[in-house]
């Protein structure tokens, strides 16, 4: 009798389940799908024993890590491995640094100048700083000439010059964050006798963790991508990095090598996946409420 | 709205016993007690600062650029009297990030604006004295009685890669020479070893010879090498020997002309363009740098054959910038919308899984997309049974586009769409619904207008970030398709994308032109950001 009078109940809750959540998992599993199949598809190549384009399906269809090897046998792929994890490492953790300094100034000092610094700052980051490149070529043709430990096909030349990216593209996004924090902590911690180095060392910064590390996650996440500058920077292979030598990977034999194009994309995710995982939690926090008043 | 945050320490606990009066001045301007800690770290970056000055000046000083050892030794005496003294405390926290700023962008944006008021350009590089030069040692023939050399490869660096040298022995007089393109110099004959067997040099100090090998494998450079002399140049001729010819065309000062001594025939000098023109209007292809003032400009706004395209591909560059940031948006928010439930489960998972496209590195990405859209093996073709070429029709390519730029963007917009939605305080979405709101008219009236307010910054900077999104064009249809009879610009170039063909492609450089062009893409975004910006409101807020 119960299992009677349950069949349409039941029925009429599943229902309702599926109205008022049902749906969402629907258009989680789609939205899933939808990030996943070109990841998919990355995975499948790069296990394709083939090895070429043409012979590579959606699913994998053998397991080998012969692109593996191949990519390490033949290419230059550890060195750029490396380049890349150096150059990004210290450049995104050095401007990370330099734009924390001026969103100090910027968010807890008042000065002359202050509003004109803000607004150039702005103007400044709208110019794409690749358009200047035969500008940069030919300073850079100069400097490699004066010092060619910091010249082409040096990671420091590479690095210099992305320095000079930094403070316009994370001041105003980490001045939004400083502004939240209540002026009280800094002035208390003033009255106790800290100087300004210790407020800023000791009070701000950790305050602050969360805009850091978005800030220094978005600017590892551009080097590693950026290749217009890197291109025309590094053309030793050695010296090369992942943007620029996978580049040449596929550049030429498209069909050919794009199983070890594919492996070599897997293992260049790795480090960023792992700095995202990582930095998740603070990144809703962070980039959200930066982001209101910057 | 104010997110959590997560840090260390909670910004309600004041670490300080007393509360902040307001009758004090406010910051640093009584000074804290010098540490020990911060003494030290101050000598130790200044030494830095000295050691590194020290090192950049003697390059300097051996190459004779007085001018940059001034701004060297300005720059280093200015940092030691803004770190040794108390004032300035703002500028100590600036100055660091703008040296960089100034050296690496700021001078280079200014070097770019002033070079579009010139011809600079593939012909147009250098001085009309190179031009000179040029014109002559490439007009240099071998005529009867002109000297020959034993012709020796030889490079100061790397034998692959190093700048080449000739080393020249005369087999007459004996006397042995060095020649690049800078010109010739006479070597001391104590300082080389020269073969007796073929006359030809086979050690000097300093250089490294290259072996037959290496050298016809740069054979090319080695034909393209010409020394320049007095009365004409020399030039290879094979790898092992060399002649010095002479010039057929001279330039007479008389006449500020080239003339041809074989036929006779002249070019006269016009400064206005910067080159060597014939009465009958040939042109020579060397041509010198001159200030063409505003005539770049002219040309992006009247010449039909850059205007057409510039104004055509301003209007696809909007709306790629704004799809792109839209569809992303739009999709991001849908999402973070439906997966926005207290009664949801497995959100985590969701959104972990969900974000994989944004930490894959997006060069790659790109190219993979690319070769997913390959008409005869490409995974979207094969796996619906296809045969579209996406990247062979401009709308195909338009869609195929925004697709990838859809697929790399949205879980960025799902990540902090999401992060506005948890800030939205339930209370006012409850409010609604009782007072008898459907779900739809709740979202238009309050949530949408809160994210809109929470995250228009961040769609500003989407946009401004979209408009030259280089790597998007580059890495998938590089551009094209291109139409027929228009090799200079495709159906999906952005104005970035085609300026970075002006100045690099394969038509020829024209550097005057690709900076004029970028001062426009420039002065664009800025107007577009500004009016955002100053719509949204915050000004006030973010100056206070």
């Amino acid at each position: 009798m119960t299992s009677i009078a349950q069949t349409p109940a039941a029925r009429r809750s599943r229902g309702r389940w599926f109205a008022q959540v049902g749906w969402r998992h629907l258009v989680g599993v789609l939205a899933v799908l939808f990030s996943l199949f070109p990841i998919m598809f990355v995975i499948s190549a790069a296990l394709n024993p083939l090895g070429t384009l043409s012979s590579t399906e959606l699913l994998p269809t053998g397991a080998s890590l012969e692109n593996f090897t191949n990519l390490f046998d033949r290419t230059a792929f550890g060195h750029w491995f490396l380049n890349s994890l150096l150059l990004a490492g210290v450049a995104s953790f050095a401007s990370i640094f330099l734009s924390a300094l001026a969103a100090y100034a910027f968010s807890r000092m008042r000065f002359a100048g202050r509003r004109i610094g803000l607004l150039t700052l702005l103007l400044i980051q709208m110019f794409p700083q690749f358009l200047a490149i035969v500008a940069i070529f030919l300073i850079f043709t100069t400097i490699t000439d004066l010092y060619p430990s910091i010249g082409f096909n040096t990671p420091w030349g590479l690095f210099l010059l992305y320095m000079g990216g930094a403070l316009g593209a994370n001041t105003w996004l980490m001045k939004g964050f400083f502004d939240t924090l209540p002026k009280e902590l800094d002035e208390s911690a003033t009255m106790d006798g800290a100087s300004h180095v210790q407020v800023f060392f000791r009070i701000m910064l950790p305050l602050v963790a969360p805009i850091l590390a978005v800030t220094g996650l978005l600017a590892f996440i551009g080097s590693i991508n950026e290749f217009i500058i890197a291109n025309v920077f590094l053309t030793n292979t050695e010296s090369k990095t992942l943007a620029v030598g996978m580049f040449g990977l596929v550049a030429g034999e498209r069909n050919n090598n794009f199983g070890m194009f594919a492996a070599g994309t897997l293992l260049t995710a790795i480090p960023t996946v792992l700095v995202f995982q990582l930095l998740q939690r603070y990144i809703v926090s962070g980039l959200t409420s930066g982001a209101v008043k910057g | 709205m104010s997110a959590p945050l997560s840090g260390p320490g909670s910004a309600t606990r004041t670490p300080g016993r007393e509360p902040a009066r307001p009758g004090l001045p406010r910051t640093a301007r009584h000074h804290a007690p010098i540490t020990a800690t911060g003494l030290v770290v101050k000598v130790v970056l200044l030494g830095l600062v000295a050691g590194i000055a020290l090192w950049a000046a003697f390059p300097l000083i051996e190459a004779g650029h007085w001018i940059g050892l001034g701004v060297l030794v300005a720059t280093t005496a200015a940092l030691f009297y803004l770190y040794l003294g108390r004032r300035h405390i703002p500028a100590k926290y600036l100055v660091p990030g703008t040296l960089f700023l100034i050296a690496f962008q700021v001078l280079p944006v200014l070097l770019t604006a002033s070079t579009a008021f010139s011809n600079f350009g593939d012909g147009h590089r250098g001085s009309k004295d190179d031009a000179v030069v040029a014109i002559q040692t490439s007009s240099v023939k071998q005529v009867p009685g002109s000297t020959e050399y034993a012709l020796t490869i030889a490079t100061k660096g790397d034998p692959a890669t190093g700048p080449l040298t000739f080393l020249l022995s005369d087999p007459k007089t004996k006397e042995v020479f060095a020649g690049d393109a800078g010109g010739l110099r006479q070597l001391d004959a104590g300082a080389v070893t020269v073969s007796s067997l073929s006359g030809k040099i086979t050690a000097a100090d300093g250089y490294t010879v290259l072996n037959i090998g290496q050298a016809s494998s740069r054979s090319d450079a080695v034909t393209a090498l010409i020394v320049p002399t007095d009365d004409g140049a020399i030039r290879s001729n094979g790898l092992t020997r060399a002649y010095e010819g002479k010039a057929a065309r001279a330039y007479d000062a008389g006449c500020d002309c080239i003339r041809d001594s074989e036929s006779g025939k002249t070019w006269t000098a016009d400064e206005k363009v910067g080159s060597f023109v014939a009465a009958d209007g040939e042109r020579l292809s060397q041509g010198w740098k001159v200030n063409v003032g505003l005539k770049n400009v002219g040309a992006v706004l009247t010449d039909p054959n850059i205007s057409g395209p510039f104004f055509g591909t301003l209007a696809w560059n909007f709306a790629f910038a704004i799809g792109s940031t839209g569809f992303t948006f739009l999709l991001g928010m849908a999402i973070a919308l439906a997966l926005h439930s207290p009664r949801m489960r497995g959100t985590n998972l969701y959104r972990m899984l969900l974000i994989l496209p944004y930490a894959m590195p997006s060069f790659a990405m790109l190219l993979v997309w690319r070769d997913m859209f390959n008409t005869d093996f490409g995974l979207l073709n094969n796996l619906f049974g296809l045969d579209v070429d996406w990247f062979g029709g401009a709308w195909s390519a338009r869609v195929a586009v925004l697709l990838v730029q859809l697929w790399l963007g949205y879980p960025y917009m799902f990540l902090v769409a999401t992060g506005a939605l948890q800030a939205i305080p339930r209370e006012l979405t409850e409010a609604t619904s009782v007072d008898g709101a459907s779900p739809w008219q709740s979202f238009r009236a309050v949530t949408l207008p809160l994210l809109l307010v929470a995250l228009s910054p961040l769609l500003i900077a989407s946009f401004a970030y979209n408009f030259n999104n280089v790597n998007a064009i580059l890495f998938t249809t590089e551009g094209g398709p291109f139409a027929p009879d228009n090799p200079r610009n495709g159906a999906t170039d952005l104005l970035i994308t085609y300026t970075y063909r002006l100045a690099f492609g394969a038509q020829g450089a024209e550097y005057g032109l690709a900076a004029t062009v970028s001062i426009f893409i420039f002065a664009i975004v800025a107007t577009v950001s500004a009016i955002s910006f100053r719509r949204t409101r915050k000004q006030e807020e973010v100056y206070s």
